[in-house]
């Protein structure tokens, strides 16, 4: 008797939680009934230094158009576009994403996986610079930025270079002799982190500017086959770039062992004079060391030529709309404010950007740190050239470690080159690019 | 009931087991090979024969990589045979704290793969780490044991020891307690030392549990991957990669095929080395 009691019981159980799990997947694919809450769901960076600024975006469309946004969080870096691709794969994409611009992002089969946003009026409100990274090459745009436009250089410490007497150097052998001066004061000149080894690739991709200062058509020719960085002496310099600061012993110890963190503490504190990065460290550093934020400065990696001399930037990262979105209004009007006046503000109510906006308009406060300042410069002088993944499809996967290799001499500067090149014609055929 | 329906109902208890394993292990297997020869974005595919293997072939780093693997295979598997096979002498002996002690020896190996690798990157670190500070109050100026070319694969290898050589000793130690006492105590009466009784018959007698150490820490190097992921990501350069973190990058890159097609190579690199690996100690037992 106590028995059948019991399974009475379970059955019923059972019974309970198939309704409600029936229940509660029909409630949440039903996006259009009124009485519910619409929500789309954004599949983001973690650990995105400006995280408030976009928390506070979040709050106030929501505050607006009374519609909820759930940030999802996935890793950075080869990871998460792993995570990414596999998504997109399964059909079990979010309803907007982040994403880095240019040659990552067209990878994706833009056409085929994202909506199409430039029939829509937040289409003008881009830089044309900008929409170039973002498009299919047939006219389409999918993506807007929300972030500041990053500037690659040297991030430095101006508190050293007033005490040491130096000047911004214009060439890099003026660098190369600041570097020594320094190295002479006990201090480090150059900062290593090769432990996080993507910020080795800083001095060649960096060095844009000044390879397309003496090659102008090299990205075309790069995209079509022609140039390669082992026969253009132009591009090659950055590879002996990174191996020279080590060959001169002007790079700290154990660049093994140093992460982007320490890096980040070291030009904070002065212990390290030039850290080749792009100012979205500006941010960190203002979060852990903001007493030492203003004593932070940015010039331009510079090239061989003092009268060509200018910085290379890079694109921000953009939102998408994934097709296969169920709220395509509301996603719509999500990535319309990101862009919008209301949108820019609130994301700047949560400190000052570390850069200008990929937006039209848009009007940078007083409050920027003064690495940014240093960086606008070179913007309203018309000195600068976006890196070249924003202008060919191709980045080799391997570059951070190829680049490891020339910045600790394990190999000379021609091979890593060589070795790179032969990385970037894997990634030609992958995507089956004419001429390769 | 006839014999055929008798096999038939046999059949069908197998049937659900059969089925998981070929959904699960036999299909992806197969369409492996099959991806291995295409151009392939997870949603798209366009064939293009062996190129795939050209590519993943010629590699530069690929020569590296199985250098690293089949170095990185056999340090580990030797030391973890060696040092297993000594300390589960030790501990089957008569010590009154052999039961904390085993415990201890094999707590490494219920830690995560990650969280090892995560915690002797910073023991490991050239200055501050509790490797190199303990070095340097001895007067020695460590190496730094990450980050130097040279060395870096054998530090990786020495941890991966270390967090399994747990699983070494406990096969041992069931191997050993196996062994007959009347043995040893034949042996001490013929005058036996403890040293040849360790020499002449725990050895000899253990040779079963000793194979099973050799096959699963040999064939565990040659796939390892997790804990060089963690601890130098292959680096520096490429000095560290071995065949699977090459393959991790070639998917990291987004190119599947060209992973695949290594997944495919190590698949019988693997079974080349394992199989002969396998009849030959298999064999020496039965010689025993």
């Amino acid at each position: 008797m106590k028995r059948t009691v019991l399974i009475a019981l379970a059955f019923v159980l059972i019974a309970m939680v198939a309704v409600q799990a029936a229940g509660k997947s029909e409630g949440s694919g039903d996006a259009s009934d009124p009485s519910q809450q619409q929500k789309i769901v954004w599949l983001h960076f973690a650990n995105d230094v400006q995280q408030k600024g976009l928390d506070a975006v979040v709050e106030a469309f929501e505050a607006q158009h009374g519609i909820d946004v759930e940030i999802e969080f996935r890793p950075g870096g080869p990871e998460g576009e792993n995570l990414v691709k596999t998504r997109i794969a399964a059909n079990d994409m979010p309803d907007v994403l982040s994403y880095n611009s240019g040659s990552l992002f067209q990878v994706l089969n833009l056409e085929k996986n994202f909506v199409d946003l430039s029939n829509e009026p937040l289409a003008d409100r881009l830089l044309e610079s900008f929409k170039a990274t973002v498009t299919d090459g047939k006219g389409g745009v999918y993506g807007v930025p929300y972030q500041p436009i990053p500037a690659g250089g040297i991030i430095y410490n101006k508190r050293v270079y007033e005490e040491l007497g130096l000047s911004i150097p214009l060439t890099w052998a003026q660098f190369i002799r600041n570097s020594e001066i320094i190295k002479a004061a006990g201090l480090v000149p150059v900062i290593a982190s090769y432990k996080d080894d993507w910020t080795a690739q800083l001095l060649i991709l960096a060095d844009y500017f000044n390879v397309e200062a003496s090659n102008p058509d090299f990205a075309e020719q790069y995209t079509a086959n022609e140039a390669k960085f082992a026969d253009t002496p132009a591009a090659l310099r950055g590879f002996e770039k990174i191996q020279e600061v080590y060959e001169k012993g002007l790079i700290n110890k154990e660049p093994m062992a140093t992460t982007y963190d320490n890096a980040m503490e070291m030009v904070a504190l002065g212990q390290g004079v030039h850290y080749p990065m792009a100012t979205w460290v500006l941010a960190g550093i203002n979060e852990k060391f903001p007493e030492y934020i203003d004593d932070i400065g940015f010039f331009a990696l510079p090239g061989d030529s003092a009268d060509k001399n200018g910085a290379t930037l890079w694109m921000p990262n953009n939102i998408s709309i994934a097709k296969t979105t169920k709220n395509l209004e509301a996603a719509k009007l999500f990535v319309d404010f990101v862009v919008s006046d209301e949108g820019l503000a609130a994301l700047m109510s949560a400190g000052a950007p570390d850069g200008t906006f990929a937006v039209k308009g848009a009007k940078l406060p007083d409050t920027v740190f003064p690495a940014v300042k240093d960086v606008l410069r070179y913007v309203d002088e018309d000195r600068t050239a976006a890196a070249l993944e924003f202008l060919s499809p191709i980045k080799g996967p391997n570059l951070p470690q190829i680049c490891v290799q020339a910045g600790l001499s394990l190999k000379t500067p021609l091979e890593c080159a060589l070795e790179y090149d032969r990385d970037v014609e894997k990634q030609a055929k992958q995507l089956m690019l004419p001429g390769w | 009931m006839s014999k055929s329906v008798q096999s038939l109902y046999t059949y069908t208890f197998l049937l659900p087991a059969g089925v998981i394993y070929a959904l699960f292990f036999l299909a992806p297997t197969f369409l492996s090979f099959f991806y291995s020869l295409t151009i392939w974005t997870l949603s798209e595919w366009r064939f293009t024969g062996l190129d795939n293997f050209a590519i993943f072939l010629s590699e530069p780093s690929l020569v590296i990589g199985f250098r690293n693997t089949l170095v990185y295979a056999t340090v580990s598997a030797s030391l973890k045979v060696v040092l297993g096979f000594l300390l589960a002498a030790f501990l089957t002996s008569e010590l009154r704290t052999k039961g904390f002690l085993r415990s201890l020896i094999y707590f490494p190996n219920i830690v995560s793969t990650i969280a090892v690798g995560i915690m002797f990157s910073s023991f490991l670190h050239p200055s501050k780490g509790i490797v190199n500070v303990l070095l340097a109050l001895i007067g020695i100026d460590g190496p730094d044991w990450l980050g130097n070319p040279s060395i870096a694969l054998l530090s990786v290898a020495l941890v991966d020891v270390w967090k399994g050589v747990g699983i070494a000793m406990v096969i041992f130690i069931a191997g050993i307690q196996a062994i007959d006492r009347q043995y040893y105590e034949a042996a001490r009466i013929d005058g036996a030392s403890s040293f040849d009784a360790l020499r002449h018959i725990t050895l000899p007698l253990s040779r079963s549990s000793m194979n099973t150490v050799i096959m699963l820490a040999f064939i565990g190097g040659l796939r390892s991957f997790d804990l060089i992921w963690v601890m130098t990501k292959g680096g520096p350069g490429f000095t560290t990669d071995l065949v699977a973190s090459i393959i991790y990058k070639q998917f990291q890159g987004g190119f599947y095929g060209i992973a695949t097609a290594g997944n495919v190579i190590l698949f019988l690199i693997v079974s080349a080395f394992a199989i002969p690996l396998y009849r030959i100690i298999t064999k020496k037992e039965v010689d025993l």
